[in-house]
């Protein structure tokens, strides 16, 4: 059973709005990937996370919780937990993510900042002024507190100098490249996702590798008409691109939007979409964090799921510094 | 079952944002393609909508809310409707006038 739908979109509206982030992480966990890089602040290029890598083990705590709490006497309590969010942040009471787990989340942003550079890319990143894009709330209707985020983004671009933001996940592209500029109307940011960038960028190609089976995101493919690049970029990798049942704009949707208020209903439409990627065969790989976790999920171990980051990584023989 | 109407709900929902549900010719082709396989989103909700039936809107917000804003429906609709924009506003709607949030 569901918690109330009133209480989860009153935390998260009140996180976003308090706290600058649906589900707030220790500032650490936010700009931890880029620790021993190197990586100039700020500058006319930008490479911009939104946090959504590292938000997503504790986004699975959060879905994990309201499994839980929705079968229990407790979510009778969940309006009492909305008031108290209000003084107190109750998401930091499920806990820190393992230290494994919040080491996985730096992978994808290490992964893309090491593709850009040994494409020839100059770029800084923004560290703690890095925020949260407020995607959740935006698919929610929470335009207010969205609205709030948006110029609290504007402000942290504009303070360090950004012309061009190269984002990571589709997610946060959606919300800088289209929403924003619907929100904003002086908002002045040009916005490339990091698939894009590269594949603007003639490379040799390398030895083949094998096959690979794409889940296209829904937010890339069909919002954001991020189509070509990543087969472009797989096929420059030495990768045969298998196509599933339903790809490209007409991919089929790995469930997670569902998964903040109706997390079973997300895992079934996850499920439902493992069952085309697996007919497809191969190793499955995704350019969105959202489909990688709840594709993973589902899958439970029998298909083999990768980021796209780190598959041309490894093609491209490029190492994937540990931290620290 | 008897229901009250509310003349005025479409110029309600539209004070929330964009919403181009008269354009749906009702072909079904949205429900047909829908992963999840709702079949009241979109075009039965609209038309609640459309009608001034609030308390159907109302009894239907959880599948309002478990849309997936994936768009596949938006790709066949022949009409253009914006399917998920309408839903997202269908949301600002339920978030105010249900749920007393702040839009």
């Amino acid at each position: 059973m569901a918690l109330p739908t009133g209480d989860v979109l009153g935390i998260l509206a009140d996180n976003l709005r308090l706290r600058g982030s649906v589900l707030p992480l220790p500032s650490s966990d936010a700009t931890r990937w880029a620790e021993d890089l190197g990586l100039d602040r700020g500058g006319a290029t930008v490479l911009y996370t939104g946090q959504m890598y590292q938000l997503m083990p504790y986004i699975e705590r959060l879905v994990a919780a309201e499994r839980r709490l929705g079968d229990s006497p407790l979510a009778r309590f969940s309006g009492l937990g909305r008031r108290l969010n209000r003084v107190v942040n109750v998401s930091a009471f499920l806990g820190r993510p393992s230290r494994r787990e919040r080491e996985e989340a730096t992978r994808v942003p290490r992964a893309v900042a090491a593709l850009l550079r040994d494409a020839g890319v100059r770029f800084g990143i923004l560290y703690e002024d890095d925020l949260y894009s407020g995607a959740l709330a935006y698919d929610l209707g929470l335009d207010a507190v969205v609205a709030t985020q948006a110029r609290r983004v504007q402000e942290r671009l504009r303070g360090n100098g950004v012309r061009l933001a190269i984002t990571i996940d589709p997610h946060t592209t959606h919300m800088l490249r289209t929403v924003y500029p619907q929100v904003l109307p002086d908002w002045d940011v040009e916005v490339k996702s990091y698939l894009e960038v590269l594949a603007e960028r003639e490379r040799a190609s390398v030895p083949v590798h094998g096959e690979v089976v794409l889940h296209d995101s829904c937010m890339l493919a069909r919002a954001e008409g991020v189509v070509e690049e990543p087969r472009r970029l797989l096929a420059g990798a030495g990768f045969a691109v298998c196509e599933p049942e339903q790809s490209g704009r007409l991919t089929w949707c790995c469930g997670g939007p569902a998964e903040a208020l109706y997390p079973e209903q997300a895992l079934e439409q996850a499920r439902r979409r493992v069952e085309q990627l697996r007919a497809a065969g191969g190793v499955c790989v995704t350019a969105c964090p959202i489909c990688l976790v709840n594709l993973e999920k589902a899958a439970d171990g029998t298909v083999t799921f990768r980021d796209l980051s780190e598959v041309l990584l490894e093609a491209r023989e490029l190492e994937l510094q540990p931290i620290g | 079952m008897s229901t009250v109407v509310s003349p005025e709900l479409a110029e309600r929902v539209r004070e929330a944002g964009a919403f181009d549900a008269e354009a749906c010719m009702n072909c079904g082709v949205c429900t047909a393609t829908c992963p999840l396989g709702l079949d009241v989103l979109p075009r039965r909700v609209f038309r609640y909508v459309m009608l001034g039936l609030e308390d159907r809107v109302r009894d239907e917000s959880e599948t309002v809310y478990s849309c997936l804003l994936c768009r596949l429906c938006e790709e066949s609709c022949p009409a253009g409707v914006h399917i998920a924009e309408n839903v997202r506003t269908l949301r600002r709607h339920l978030n105010r006038s249900l749920y007393g949030l702040e839009v």
